[in-house]
């Protein structure tokens, strides 16, 4: 194992992590504050990558789409909120997983009747298909930005949240309501405005995947099951856990899928180690979320305050 | 504050208390589902009769659905315990008996392979309850949404599991070359297999009507109402409700291996976790705690399940606005829906009467 390659494999999977943050922002939010636990919040992470498809196809321009797309999904975001999610707020778990997983599935088809089954790719422009060397790794330009943007977008979500007056009301709204009502906060203007945000943070996760994969409708189901291990592994309703699950979640499926092989060489034969890593690293994250929740049930960082609906 | 008489425009914040979709003492569904048991006892003769053999296929799907759905349905009936991860004791019991086919036909691993069906069902439920003891363990000391979700984590490590096993097909899953050998049942004749899926789906069906009069269900009850006034009481709570779950899922485990039989074909999908959104789905839609109500529930969606997607490739479509429907009315926002209308209504009236 080399110096180089464990700085690649380091920048990716901090890559990850800060992808899986985007995406789990939102739904640890939307709990935190709402109490819902929202299934189709994958869905916009697939709106996202698919918009941007559309947008760079019909701009030419990558970064106009990287802009827009968020925006364009949380507008989306809106209607799904005042149709489905605000209706269910303060309702049992289980209506709430079954109305969102039914509104998964409605946004799945929408977008299959949109967009067709095949996924779409979205190119890059030339510029960011580089490669730099940093200390002997050669990084791929493009992840780079993916770290810069993620860490950047981070960093802006901790300020709104912990910094501005509408991060206050936010958070009076989470831990009092009725309160923050009687205080003349417009509780479900800002709800709406919470779960859209939320959304366009997904979408935002989903516009810088698509050049490196591609737009596809697989993505809602995949990434929604790994976001929900994220919140529940950093205390769900807690965005600072949300941030370090998300960077060791990212870390430990990275460094399992790269190194695991090697490692398990050490103690069985080749061939046996070469059948058991990938079946053990794709369930590392697994593994670690059991291991966190036997000994914290509540998660890492389980908020102090909770208290929106008794 | 919530009294809907009192304010009824603010009533849509609070939406009133979750109902069950289906009252207790629905007696016409209750007579529907004995008449479908009955329709499902006799499908053979029925399908052979018509000659329709692709609706006993049909039948057989339900009845092992139905029976994943009543193990479902008896943790949240019993216990409230909601679970979104329950599609992977069905993949745990498919490969279960999927693996010791395979090895009997192509050899290797002798101490796994075999044809012999007992053994096939009792590793399905052997590892169904292990697997619900290991899971279990963590996920009941959680209780409602964390419980929910952790459940829904553990079924798709699972699916990984199963997904990573390169050497039975990985992604691809795996065909069964023969049929789990029982002495007396020969499983390749639709009807026979279709008789042990009925056998099963009156099993998980008796188990839940029986376990609901036993002390054990009393207390299983007892915690779903207040668990912490049963543990005052000095209830263990903890072990009775893992009991619960190791149970219902070896008998999930077991219609895993059935299904496998059925379609002679396993994949990682069948513990995919939009399967277990599906399960729960029928046991809303049929009545949660409703003991035959997963009759219902899964005669209606592989109704819907097959009408909709020999129409479109669409039907996730329909199938998610009524999941949504199914919700909302669950939850109780169309009441308070149209309380709020009658509201805005009642307004509208004063402020004419004002205004005149």
């Amino acid at each position: 194992m080399n110096g180089a390659l464990l700085l690649s494999q380091l920048i990716n999977g901090l890559q990850y992590g800060l992808l899986l943050f985007l995406v789990a922002a939102g739904l640890t939010l939307v709990f935190g504050i709402l109490d819902f636990v929202n299934l189709a919040h994958g869905a916009f992470y697939m709106l996202g990558a698919f918009v941007s498809a559309t947008i760079t196809a019909a701009s030419g321009s990558w970064p106009l789409a990287l802009l827009l797309s968020p925006l364009v999904v949380a507008l989306l975001a809106l209607p799904a909120e005042r149709l489905v999610a605000r209706p269910l707020y303060g309702a049992s778990p289980l209506a709430q997983v079954l109305a969102t997983f039914g509104l998964l599935l409605v946004i799945e088809a929408l977008a299959m009747l949109v967009w067709g089954t095949e996924g779409r790719g979205v190119p890059l422009p030339a510029w960011l298909r580089g490669h730099v060397t940093v200390f002997g790794a050669i990084l791929p330009t493009y992840r780079i930005l993916i770290v810069a943007i993620g860490l950047l977008v981070a960093a802006a979500a901790f300020l709104l949240i912990h910094r501005t007056r509408f991060g206050m009301q936010v958070r009076a709204t989470a831990s009092n309501r009725a309160m923050a009502e009687a205080l003349g906060i417009d509780t479900v203007a800002l709800e709406a405005r919470i779960f859209a945000f939320g959304a366009g943070l997904a979408a935002l996760a989903g516009v810088l995947v698509a050049p490196l994969s591609e737009a596809s409708l697989a993505m809602a189901f995949e990434v929604i099951i790994i976001a929900f291990v994220v919140i529940i592994i950093g205390g769900l309703g807690s965005l600072m856990g949300a941030f370090i699950a998300a960077l060791l979640v990212g870390m430990i499926d990275t460094m399992g899928r790269a190194f695991l092989d090697d490692l398990l060489r050490a103690v069985l034969s080749a061939e046996a180690a070469e059948t058991a890593a990938p079946a053990i690293s794709s369930m590392s994250i697994y593994l670690f979320m059991a291991l966190v929740l036997a000994i914290r049930p509540a998660g890492l960082f389980p908020p102090r305050t909770r208290g929106r609906r008794p | 504050m919530n009294d809907p008489k009192r304010n009824g425009a603010a009533q849509i914040q609070q939406p009133p208390r979750a109902r069950p979709l289906i009252r207790r003492g629905a007696r016409l569904l209750l007579y529907a589902e004995i008449v479908l048991l009955a329709a499902l006892l006799m499908a053979p003769w029925l399908s052979a009769w018509l000659n329709l053999p692709f609706w006993l296929d049909l039948a057989t799907r339900m009845s092992i659905l139905a029976m994943a759905a009543a193990s479902l349905n008896m943790i949240m009936g019993l216990a409230g315990l909601v679970s979104f991860g329950y599609a992977a004791f069905l993949g745990i019991g498919g490969y279960a008996v999927a693996i010791p086919v395979w090895h009997a036909v192509y050899g290797g691993a002798d101490w796994l392979a075999g044809e012999s069906g007992l053994f096939h069902f009792a590793l399905a439920a052997g590892l169904g309850a292990g697997w619900a003891l290991l899971t279990g363990f963590v996920a009941l000391r959680t209780r409602g949404v964390h419980f929910l979700m952790i459940t829904l984590a553990f079924g798709q490590m699972i699916f990984y599991l199963l997904s990573g096993l390169e050497a039975y097909g990985g992604d691809d899953g795996l065909t069964l070359d023969l049929r789990s050998q029982i002495a007396g049942l020969n499983l390749d004749d639709a009807a026979i297999m279709h008789w042990l899926a009925v056998a099963g789906l009156l099993l998980a069906l008796l188990l839940h009507a029986g376990l609901k009069r036993t002390f054990f269900g009393l207390v299983l009850r007892g915690t779903k109402a207040d668990d912490q006034k049963m543990r005052a009481l000095g209830y263990p709570v903890f072990a009775v409700q893992l009991s619960l779950y190791v149970l219902a899922g070896a008998l999930a485990a077991l219609s895993g291996g059935l299904a496998a039989n059925h379609a002679a074909f396993v994949s990682p999908s069948m513990a995919e976790w939009t399967r277990s959104g599906d399960l729960l789905f029928m046991v809303i839609l049929g009545g949660s705690g409703r003991v035959t109500g997963p009759l219902t529930g899964a005669a209606v969606f592989v109704i819907l399940e097959e009408v909709l997607s020999s129409f479109t490739r669409y039907w996730h479509l329909p199938f998610g606005l009524l999941l949504i429907a199914v919700a909302l009315h669950q939850a109780g926002a169309f009441t308070a829906f149209s309380a709020q209308v009658r509201a805005r209504g009642k307004q509208g009236a004063m402020r004419a009467e004002a205004d005149q």
